[in-house]
């Protein structure tokens, strides 16, 4: 096996893992960091791609995943206030129970 | 060389899994810290410095802060109260679509002619090169992400911020 694929595996269990804690967690807070593991495991197949690519000097990957954290840091700050924005009105930070749009 | 990859990755899959599985949502918060920062060594393992240090000033520094105030902000009483997982179903639909896409992923992995190209020496972007190409041919994504941050973090104040009535003029 050569390393770009171990690296490969290492973020696609990286993608699941943040996956799961996306689906199967209630807490608003931790649906959140599943979503930002997703993002770091999509970075870093753009790292193993660059390292192993035919063309790294070019660094296309590199500037390609300053951009990716510069948006996940944007998703954080307001995904953190819709959570407590949510938890304000409603006391809560149960995905269940913020269900007023639901049809 | 391998023998490294395999410990960060190991690292930040513990890390990770016991963050998702943790029922204490502080305990959560510094396990994904120590994700983060296998992360940015793994950067620096591929030969990336700029982004392991950028990797570690954002995330190890900055976010896990951000969510650490969200779960103080949001806690429920003085207690630490444990997160319950909220069903059996829930989380064993959730691990059987996590797994399903790993599979495939997986195959997807095996089955491509990856190998085929032979591991050159680590290849190194120096911040000098990165600052030319980001002035260069990627500043209108640069200026767009300028505006894309500033609105977002406007946009996050206004959202968590406190409504108050008009007494004060």
């Amino acid at each position: 096996m050569s390393p770009l694929q171990l690296c490969l595996i290492l973020s696609s269990l990286l993608f699941c893992v943040g996956l799961v804690g996306a689906l199967a967690r209630s807490n608003t807070i931790l649906v959140l960091l599943g979503i930002e593991l997703m993002l770091n495991a999509a970075n870093l197949n753009f790292i193993a791609f660059w390292r192993y690519g035919p063309h790294p000097a070019a660094g296309t990957g590199v500037i390609f995943v300053l951009f990716t954290i510069a948006v996940a840091a944007a998703e954080a700050a307001v995904g953190i206030a819709l959570v407590i924005a949510v938890h304000r009105h409603r006391k809560s930070v149960r995905l269940q129970e913020a269900a007023s749009l639901k049809g | 060389m391998i023998l490294a990859l395999i410990i960060i990755a190991l690292v930040i899959l513990g890390a990770s899994a016991a963050a998702m599985l943790s029922r204490n949502l502080i305990h959560s918060a510094l396990l994904l810290v120590v994700a983060w920062a296998g992360i940015a060594a793994f950067y620096l393992w591929a030969g990336a410095e700029f982004v392991a240090f950028a990797q570690a000033l954002i995330y190890v520094g900055a976010v896990s802060m951000i969510v650490l105030f969200a779960v103080l902000l949001t806690r429920q009483g003085a207690t630490a109260a444990p997160v319950e997982f909220d069903s059996w179903r829930r989380a064993v639909l959730g691990l059987m679509v996590a797994g399903g896409v790993m599979g495939v992923m997986f195959g997807a992995i095996m089955g491509s002619p990856l190998d085929g190209r032979i591991a050159s020496p680590t290849p190194t972007i120096t911040v000098k090169q990165l600052g030319l190409l980001l002035m260069g041919p990627y500043a209108p994504a640069l200026l767009i992400v300028g505006v894309l941050l500033t609105v977002a973090l406007l946009g996050a104040i206004v959202i968590a911020a406190v409504d108050k009535s008009e007494e004060t003029p």
